[in-house]
């Protein structure tokens, strides 16, 4: 096993009132050169948990339990020197705003370059050398010149592939796409995901794919968790999710796909909305909105089990909900 | 029957960059010679890329902002001049909802008041606000807060209801559920749907999600780069899209289907820069069956029985 | 090149109303004859001054035959010396030059750290101090500033020289007094920069390369946080010289800020007018710097088009 996170807890302070937990007791694994999907609503804590992964957690945040295994060690067990280092050396991150995240004033080639060099430590000819080389390897064309441009001649999706040559600067293990592909257009989009799963397959990397649309987690991911809520609400391989979703959260979200929608007819919803972090039911989160729910959800917590964190949930493997034919010519 | 909006042959073009004191700064069109019909209670989707005018369009055929040729006809007549009374009357007719639900609302205003400014301003009775509210699916106990006290969905919902006030006869929709969750979305697509049953509404719907279009729409008209390049009935386009641009973006659209992985799809290298598109056919660099005419001529949207298509190899191609 | 021409030409115009309204103001405010020449002198010998200044002449006549010596590059006859008032005005510069880029130093080599470390270490006592530290240098009246150290430095311990200039003693207090101030201002600014740009996209990207703190700062942040600090620092060029004035009277530092307060206390139009353009000029040249600085700091700004695949 590549890499697991053991419920893992997130902790934000905030001024003059208590701390919120938009993480709570996340649990995970993958393998090498696999991908697994985090999927769920906005503000579901996905975003969270990656920067506790990745120790990238903004100033207040801090992990507040669990463990990070990378290779059976604990990284949060570790002095934070050894565990930022560890982390510096296998794994890496894109997020969703390439152009932002990229320094306006520094040239692309100088900012994979950077990478190359506190991840290997090369020279700087080195490293030049090898940021091209990245460059190149991520489909930028004529990457000679274009290492000397700067993120505001680039395009989005050129700024994330240049984004994504800085991640792979020092053949990471782990790599994390948080939304990396939400701000793109589908054309653009399809291509940045190729690149991803060429560059999971040669390098053996790990992917953890963070996205809210479920067409992205059915076509990249091996293993997908479905968050609400801050907690993971169904764990499972993603053909398995899509035939028979056990959790009635799962199966709301996937009922809710035009995709899935006799033509013309009404898309089935799930009714309510998401409630806030610091305001959360008593018992199951989901509990408010729950074609399911009973008495005992709105008491007890469901624990994730048999890959459902729930009462009462599906019953494993009913016939594949039925996606509407498309011909492609 | 006339069509109720008929826009012919529009253009609108803006300036890219800064001029200086000697140079004129360059402009480019970004709608091109786009031509539409919208019949009454129909709904037309537009999908397209970003930056390819979908939301220039929007604004151009409720005569919001200004075309620099061409022609909008709103139920057999032309749109009359921006300000006039009869400009102001249109208004009632014709409503935009905006993509971000947030920014369309004033924060510091109840929802109940903003719904209601329409009324006012045309001097209706008051209580259609309530009834909007109403038929969107909101509790009346809304109308007194404010925009930060409700959630996207909901804000979305009264930005729907505002421009309901008026029982306008066509909606056009610049993105309205993008914004949104999926479960979320779900519910304002209902919500369109149903209110389109109810009163025979024409919806001009802008998306770039083509799976929502296919659930809502009963035609689609794809843009690329500032024209359409391709305009059929919803069943036709998902089934058999002619464009070589149609079925690029179709081809594109992840499926939520594990099944459906690892299907080849042809993948078409980045866009161009919308501000200076390319020769000939606009698609022709990133077109896999381009030809030489594709780079010096541009191709005519021409008839294909009930649906058109502006490409050279059609016929070549649908072989 | 177009916004070099348009900014040379609102330099210009600048420059012409503030000569007109110089020379009006200093004509019709007093006689240079009653201020320079002895109180006992005839009436004769004062018309003979009057005539040889070309007082005389209708005030009009006096204005364009003075804009047109000027053109032709001839900045008049000091009242005063009696010589090229250019001359009188030139001889100080070295002076002024050498006060004004210490205090510019100072201020860069004060402001920049302590407002870099206020916007790290945000919301800590080191942010508190140092904040604290800026609004007193701030709000501190220059001359002010500039008697407390003479009482200090002078009277009190007498390590340094309370007036003059010639030695590196000389200009310690004067530099100082004139850049501590300034360097309050750039303290605050590079803070509230630097906090805008810690908090960018791009610095998390810098975290999660693995790059230190000293690095992201130095490498990342400050290059993107000195730009706005380098925008104010030209406008500020304006004021300082303003404030150079007090500061060089405070000191007897013998700059042009000490001539200017001669020079229109005895209507020496010559030497005011030069002064005044000379101030101008030096206004639009900070201005340029700053444009190339800003144009090698952003490469938004140096490679304008945006170019795409
Ligand atoms: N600094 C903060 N202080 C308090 N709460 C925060 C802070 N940052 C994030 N949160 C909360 O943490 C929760 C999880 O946020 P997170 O960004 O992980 O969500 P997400 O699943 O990535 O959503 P999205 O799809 O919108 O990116 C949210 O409810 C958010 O409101
Ligand atoms: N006010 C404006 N001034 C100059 N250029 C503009 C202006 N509004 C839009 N544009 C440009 O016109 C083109 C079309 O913009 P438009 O907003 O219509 O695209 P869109 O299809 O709605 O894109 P998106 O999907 O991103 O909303 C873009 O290249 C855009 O940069
Ligand atoms: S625990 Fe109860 S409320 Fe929660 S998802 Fe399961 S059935 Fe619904
Ligand atoms: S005209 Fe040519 S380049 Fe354009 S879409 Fe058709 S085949 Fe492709
Ligand atoms: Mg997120
Ligand atoms: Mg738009």
């Amino acid at each position: 096993m590549l890499f697991s996170a053991e419920n893992l807890s997130v902790e934000i302070d905030r001024p003059l009132r208590d701390p919120v937990s938009p993480v709570r007791g996340v649990s995970f694994s993958l393998d090498a050169g696999m991908t697994l999907a985090l999927v769920g609503e906005s503000g579901c804590g996905k975003s969270m948990t990656c920067l506790a992964i990745a120790g990238l957690l903004p100033k207040r945040g801090r992990i507040s339990g669990g463990a990070l295994k990378l290779d059976g060690q604990d990284l949060c067990a570790l002095p934070e020197n050894e565990a930022q280092a560890l982390r510096r050396r296998h794994l890496s991150s894109v997020f969703q705003d390439a152009t932002g995240g990229l320094n306006p004033v520094r040239s692309i080639g100088w900012q994979v370059a950077e990478a190359v060099r506190l991840r290997k430590g090369a020279t700087r000819h080195e490293a030049q050398a090898e940021a091209v080389r990245l460059l190149g390897r991520v489909g930028l064309p004529d990457p000679e010149r274009r290492a000397r441009e700067y993120p505001h001649q680039f395009s989005g999706g050129m700024n994330q592939r240049a984004m994504i040559a800085l991640a792979i600067a020092g053949n990471p293990r782990l790599l994390i796409a948080d939304e990396a592909t939400t701000a793109l257009d589908v054309t653009l989009q399809a291509q940045i995901l190729d690149l991803i799963a060429d560059l999971r397959s040669s390098l053996g990397m790990g992917v953890i794919f963070v996205t809210h649309d479920l067409g992205l987690v059915a076509q990249t991911a091996d293993r997908v968790a479905v968050m609400y809520a801050g907690r993971i609400a169904e764990r499972a391989d993603v053909a398995d999710l899509f035939a028979a979703p056990r959790h009635p959260y799962a199966h709301g979200l996937l009922s809710s796909l035009p995709e899935r929608q006799a033509q013309g007819g009404r898309l089935a919803t799930i009714p309510g909305t998401v409630p806030p972090i610091d305001a959360l039911p008593g018992g199951c989160a989901f509990a408010p909105r729950c074609p399911r729910v009973s008495d005992r959800c709105g008491q007890e917590m469901p624990e994730l089990a048999l890959g459902a964190a729930c009462h009462h949930p599906l019953p494993p493997g009913r016939a594949a909900a039925t996606i509407r034919e498309r011909e492609f010519s | 029957m006339t069509a109720l909006l008929r826009a012919e042959d529009l253009r609108k073009s803006y300036q890219v960059g800064r001029g200086g004191l000697f140079r004129r700064a360059r402009r480019f069109n970004a709608v091109d010679g786009v031509s539409l019909t919208l019949n009454r209670g129909e709904t037309l989707g537009v999908v397209g890329e970003s930056g390819c005018g979908k939301s220039t369009l929007s604004r151009l055929v409720l005569g919001l902002s200004p075309h620099d040729s061409g022609e909008i006809t709103f139920d057999g007549a032309p749109l009359p001049d921006e300000g006039s009374d009869d400009w102001r009357h249109l208004r009632r007719r014709m409503q935009l909802v905006y993509q971000d639900a947030a920014g369309a609302l004033d924060p510091r205003q109840s929802i109940g008041t903003q719904i209601a400014e329409p009324l006012k301003i045309h001097n209706l009775p008051p209580e259609r606000a309530e009834q909007a509210l109403a038929d969107v699916g909101l509790p009346q106990a809304m109308a007194a807060r404010h925009p930060h006290e409700l959630s996207g969905g909901q804000l979305q919902r009264v930005v729907i209801a505002r421009a309901l006030t008026l029982e306008p006869e066509l909606m056009v929709m610049d993105e309205p559920v993008s914004a949104l969750d999926v479960s979320i979305q779900a519910q304002i697509v209902n919500l369109i749907q149903d209110l389109q049953q109810a009163r025979g509404m024409a919806y001009l719907f802008v998306s770039h999600d083509l799976s929502i279009v296919h659930h809502v729409a009963d035609r689609v008209a794809v843009m690329y780069l500032g024209q359409v390049v391709e305009e059929a009935p919803k069943a036709a386009f998902y089934t058999r899209a002619l464009h070589p641009y149609s079925k690029a973006l179709l081809a594109a659209v992840p499926v939520p289907d594990p099944a459906t992985r690892g299907r080849a799809a042809p993948r078409i290298g980045d866009p161009p820069n919308p501000a200076a598109p390319p020769t000939g056919c606009r698609f022709h660099p990133r077109c896999p069956h381009a030809t030489e005419q594709c780079r010096v001529e541009a191709p005519a949207l021409r008839d294909f029985g009930g649906r058109r298509a502006a490409c050279h190899r059609i016929e070549e191609l649908s072989q | 090149m177009t916004w070099i021409l348009l900014k040379l030409l609102r330099a210009l115009v600048t420059m012409g109303l503030v000569l007109t309204f110089v020379f009006f103001v200093l004509r019709l405010s007093g006689d240079p004859t009653l201020v320079l020449l002895p109180d006992d002198v005839d009436q004769a010998t004062r018309e003979f001054y009057r005539a040889k200044w070309g007082l005389d002449a209708p005030l009009w006549e006096q204005y364009t035959s003075y804009l047109r010596a000027l053109l032709q590059g001839d900045f008049g006859i000091s009242f005063r010396n009696n010589i090229d008032a250019f001359q009188v005005v030139w001889d100080r510069v070295p002076k002024t030059a050498l006060l004004g880029g210490t205090a510019i130093a100072i201020a860069l080599l004060i402001g920049m750290p302590l407002g870099v470390l206020a916007a790290v270490y945000r919301d800590s006592w080191l942010d508190r101090t140092v904040m604290s530290i800026a609004v007193f240098g701030f709000s501190m009246p220059n001359f002010f500033l500039g008697i407390l150290l003479i009482l200090i430095f002078s009277l009190k311990l007498r390590v340094l020289p309370s007036s003059g200039s010639g030695t590196w003693a000389h200009l310690i207090m004067p530099a100082a007094t004139l850049g501590t101030g300034f360097a309050a201002q750039i303290a605050r600014y590079t803070r509230s920069s630097m906090i805008d740009v810690l908090s960018k996209p791009y610095m998390r990207t810098a975290r999660s390369k693995g790059a230190g703190l000293t690095r992201r700062v130095s490498q990342h942040a400050l290059p993107n946080a000195s730009v706005p600090v380098v925008t104010i620092l030209g406008i500020k060029v304006g004021e300082m010289l303003g404030w150079a004035v007090v500061t060089e009277t405070v000191f007897a530092w013998p700059g042009i800020g000490r001539l200017l307060t001669s020079a229109v206390a005895s209507r020496d139009l010559a030497v005011v007018q030069c002064i005044m353009i000379l101030l101008a000029f030096t206004m639009v040249a900070a201005n340029m710097v700053v444009d190339l600085v800003y144009g090698w700091l952003d490469p938004r700004v140096r490679v304008g088009a945006r170019a795409q695949a």
